[in-house]
């Protein structure tokens, strides 16, 4: 038996109303990757927010056992000195910095009030090659992609000797070769002695790394699976999380009717907006019929976003060309309120950013992209509304309490029920759907999927894209696949596989 | 987590309420009650209409994304010296009048284009409004003083700080009975040397009275039906303590202003322009598609553009309705002055962002609402009025103007951080 390097004893924390963490226990050996699995907001990140002290001791009940002594964290710096560092989902880079500066952030070289450039940059450079990276320290942290700003971060990490190295969603915003990448450091650094904890949503990427998982569900530990000597599929993990077998993870259609073709794309070309050299989307021609899910496959960066944008009326890119057919007649569409106007819609894949305004309640967002039918002479119909909001409320099952709740307070898949709500209240004939599953839980996108079901099934064109092979082969009719711009592949679901999507991928990847 | 942001947003709502009661109280006490003299409450409303309505309009900048107006002092000038300088030239009032609210809209669209459509920093393009506006004051009057003698004008625009509605309602046979039922039952009226006299020469307003009576009436029938349309639409309803509580407030204040204001000289004309503006803005803030968008501009641009909304030109409207209210004051506050000069208005912009950020709106954007501007409007006024009854001296005044902004603002952030150190990870 190894060594335990960590042990949380019968951890409970509570905010005001909620018990968010209700004795907890985790047990963590030297030198293991240990992953940390729940549905979202079952608690991983509180949990790891109380081991790193960002929840001071004191604020919670049970104890931290780190190396043998019981340890009383008050701030982030002191489970630091003892070599426990976080990194979190969201990546915390100064873009307008170099790496080295943000490396060496609130650490740095030298003395205060003299930092020792010389010295910032070789260290700098050392821990980059650690991490398998070969740009220059002196790098801005912006001219660098997502997946190299996240080895930053782990490189940052060691800079400040970790030796337990808490990784929370590290994959959530890479492509999977950065992905794939991302994790065989993780089981390099493993070799190396290095104890490792591991949230993540992505079954596949656990069981590829994990020497152990613990599943949490509602605050508290459920099980803790060795990956050697249990039954670790995604079926059995799913089941540990959500407390239910998932016999099938995406609903059946039933009474598949396609009807005529509702929206053609032809020989369409955008170019990226600051790279206007670049382009971003290539010559793409796509169809979508009435009452058809289709789905567009690619990996991150294949311009699956920026053509889907660049149709809902030219909200990306610049130097758009090509043909653009809605119900047999060609159409212009010139800025997001022509695209609605035109019964499109989009749903954009960055629900924070694009899609919802947090600070305002489930109500006002649900009506926002189609408030004149609200309204007579530009004065809303409040009643009229709240009508709306619940009537939406009650047929996606959002879980709020009243419609007044702001979205902010949301959970990931409760706040995706409300923009396709807002979508769905705009009242489209195609609905493009940008990863509407992304960062939510397995209960909630199984809900999802059912709309998407019920969308088709009511007449509505849906366009699909995902950058998850599963969920494109068992939503879709028909699935175009995307790669470097172009599409690389197009074929019915009946005859998609894994195998074959792939392929199609790698052959365009060759230029046959 | 609902509860908690419910809860802090409840809080915050009425920290604000009460900060003002302490206040009041406060200055009450220092000033031996004068503060709360019916001349004083008059001078406060007659004196401080400019905050109310400049403030308003910067909510609605505010609103768009913590985007401030620093052109407004400026502007009120440049409109009223204009309108100063027609009525110098005999050119008729209501012309003139026109012509300062068209200036004010005019100068709104001029830096709406550039902030909207030219993406100039909101901050920049209004710090040059504010220097060339300030210069073309001077130039439009040069360098002089102009006097407003239009007695039409204003006696309907305030003037002097001293203008009022006439006690049409006063029934002197009514009077005279009341007052005999009064001195029948012990009540004496004094005047100001303490003679008696009959109620009939006593200074009352009965129309200002009745009409904030009638107020009071109103507001009780609105919440009355208001409640029950919700009841019976099945709407989630207040606790009716809550509403009791908050409605007796409303209406025992506003009588007990009315009475105030009855006891002095009656309803003076700059209320009612108060009133019609923060009513107006109230509405458009809270029942239109131009109110919405303005918050969900605020709280999140690139989703309100993708939800087809034209977010430049909610900001170009925002910055236009901004104008049009400085044109607006421009004209209340050449009636008040009784004339224009050159360096009216300054430190205008100050006082308004002020009154906006004190009132709970949100220094980022998409938060904030017209009740929130009439209390931190009040509260300013309450504070600046205290301290000159009291003599503080004007340079003390503007410190603690500077603290209990920073005050407020720091509430705002501090009821943010509660928020999030409660949210679930």
């Amino acid at each position: 038996m190894a060594e335990v390097l960590l042990e949380m004893k019968s951890i409970t924390k509570t905010f005001p109303g909620v018990k968010a963490l209700d004795n907890v226990n985790l047990k963590v050996e030297k030198g293991e990757i240990h992953a940390l699995v729940g549905e979202n907001g079952a608690g991983k990140s509180t949990l790891m927010n109380v081991l790193s002290g960002i929840y001071p001791y004191g604020t919670y009940d049970g104890d931290i056992i780190y190396n043998g002594n019981v340890c009383q964290f008050h701030k982030i710096k002191d489970s630091e000195s003892q070599g426990i560092v976080i990194i979190h989902q969201e990546l915390a880079l100064v873009p307008y910095m170099t790496i080295g500066e943000n490396m060496f952030l609130g650490n740095e070289r030298g003395k205060k009030y003299n930092i020792d450039w010389n010295l910032t940059y070789s260290e700098a450079d050392k821990y980059l090659k650690m991490v398998g990276l070969s740009d220059s320290s002196k790098t801005l942290v912006k001219d660098i992609g997502t997946g190299k700003q996240q080895l930053v971060e782990i490189a940052k990490a060691l800079a400040k000797h970790a030796k337990l190295l808490i990784l929370d969603e590290p994959t959530s915003s890479l492509n999977e070769t950065d992905s794939r990448a991302l994790l065989d450091l993780m089981l390099e650094f493993k070799k190396n002695g290095m104890t490792m904890i591991i949230i993540s949503h992505k079954l596949n990427e656990v069981a590829y790394v994990a020497d152990k998982i613990t599943i949490i569900r509602d605050g508290s530990t459920i099980e803790t699976l060795d990956c050697k000597k249990d039954d670790i599929s995604e079926d059995r993990i799913i089941k540990g999380m959500v407390a239910r077998e998932m016999t099938d993870r995406f609903p059946k259609r039933k009474d598949v009717k396609i009807g005529e073709t509702m929206m053609e794309v032809k020989n369409w070309t955008v170019y990226h907006p600051e790279f206007t050299e670049r382009k971003v989307v290539d010559d793409v021609s796509i169809n979508v019929k009435k009452g058809e899910v289709v789905g567009i496959y690619g990996l991150m960066g294949a311009g699956r976003t920026e053509l889907a944008m660049s149709i809902f009326g030219r909200s990306y890119g610049i130097g758009i060309t090509g043909e653009l057919i809605l119900n047999g007649v060609p159409v212009h569409l010139t800025s997001p309120k022509n695209a609605i106007a035109h019964k499109l819609a989009y749903v954009t894949e960055d629900r924070k950013g694009n899609g919802l305004v947090l600070s305002n309640s489930i109500k006002h967002n649900t009506s926002l992209a189609n408030l004149d039918a609200l309204s007579k002479n530009k004065v809303i119909d409040q009643d009229k509304e709240y009508e709306v909001a619940v009537e939406y409320v009650k047929k996606l099952r959002t879980k709020t309490p009243s419609v007044e709740q702001n979205v902010g307070n949301l959970s990931g898949g409760n706040q995706q029920k409300v923009l396709l709500a807002k979508w769905m209240f705009a009242d489209p004939d195609v609905l493009i759907l940008d990863e509407p599953t992304r960062g939510i839980d397995v209960g909630a996108k199984y809900e999802i999927y059912c709309i998407i079901n019920d969308l088709a099934a009511a007449g509505k064109s849906v366009i699909l894209i995902s950058s998850e092979l599963p969920e494109v082969l068992g939503m879709s009719d028909r699935i175009y696949i995307m790669n470097a711009s172009k599409i690389v592949g197009e074929m019915p679901a009946s005859e998609a596989t894994q195998e074959n999507i792939m392929a199609c991928i790698v052959k365009s990847g060759r230029g046959e | 987590m609902g509860s908690t942001g419910k809860l802090s947003g409840v809080l915050k709502k009425y920290t604000m309420l009460m900060a003002l009661v302490v206040v009041v109280v406060f200055f009450y006490i220092a000033t031996d009650g004068k503060t709360l003299n019916p001349q004083n409450i008059n001078n406060l409303i007659a004196q401080y209409a400019y905050v109310f309505v400049l403030a308003t309009g910067m909510l609605l900048c505010i609103l768009t994304g913590g985007n401030i107006d620093l052109a407004v002092g400026s502007v009120v000038c440049f409109a009223g010296g204009v309108g100063a300088v027609m009525m110098d030239k005999h050119i008729p009032w209501p012309v003139a009048t026109i012509v300062m609210i068209v200036i004010g809209i005019l100068v709104g669209m001029w830096q709406g284009f550039w902030i909207a459509y030219v993406k100039v920093p909101p901050f920049i393009a209004t710090l040059a409004g504010m220097l060339a506006f300030r210069g073309l004051s001077n130039v439009v009057m040069g360098g002089y003083q102009y006097t407003v003698t239009d007695k039409a004008f204003l006696n309907i625009f305030g003037g002097g700080a001293d203008c009022y509605i006439p006690d049409f309602l006063r029934n002197e046979s009514l009077v005279a009975s009341i007052g005999k039922t009064l001195n029948n039952m012990g009540i004496q009226f004094h005047d100001v040397e303490g003679n008696v006299i009959p109620l009939t020469e006593y200074p009352f307003s009965w129309t200002c009275l009745f009409v904030g009576i009638l107020a009071a009436v109103a507001f009780v029938v609105w919440t009355i039906v208001n409640r029950s349309l919700l009841r019976k639409n099945g709407y989630t309803l207040d606790p009716f303590i809550a509403v009791l509580a908050k409605t007796i407030l409303i209406c025992s204040v506003t009588i007990w202003i009315s009475f105030k204001l009855a006891n002095y000289k009656g309803i003076p004309t700059a209320l009612i322009w108060v009133i019609l503006v923060l009513g107006a803005f109230a509405y458009i803030t809270k029942k239109t598609t131009l109110g919405r968008n303005l918050y969900a501009v605020g709280g999140n641009e690139k989703a309100t553009r993708l939800s087809g909304i034209n977010t430049n030109r909610v900001m170009f409207l925002a910055y236009t309705l901004m104008g049009f209210l400085a044109g607006f004051t421009g004209v209340l506050n050449i009636a008040r002055f009784v004339g224009a000069q050159p360096t009216y208005g300054e430190g205008y912009e100050m006082d308004a962002i002020a009154a906006c950020f004190i009132g709970g709106a949100s220094a980022y954007g998409g938060t904030g609402t017209i009740g929130g501007v009439i209390i931190g409007a009040t509260l300013m006024g309450v504070i600046n009025q205290g301290m000159v009854i009291m003599g503080t001296s004007t340079n003390i005044q503007v410190v603690v103007k500077g603290v209990v902004l920073l005050g407020a603002v720091f509430f705002d952030v501090a009821s943010k951080m509660l928020k999030k150190g409660g949210a679930k990870a």
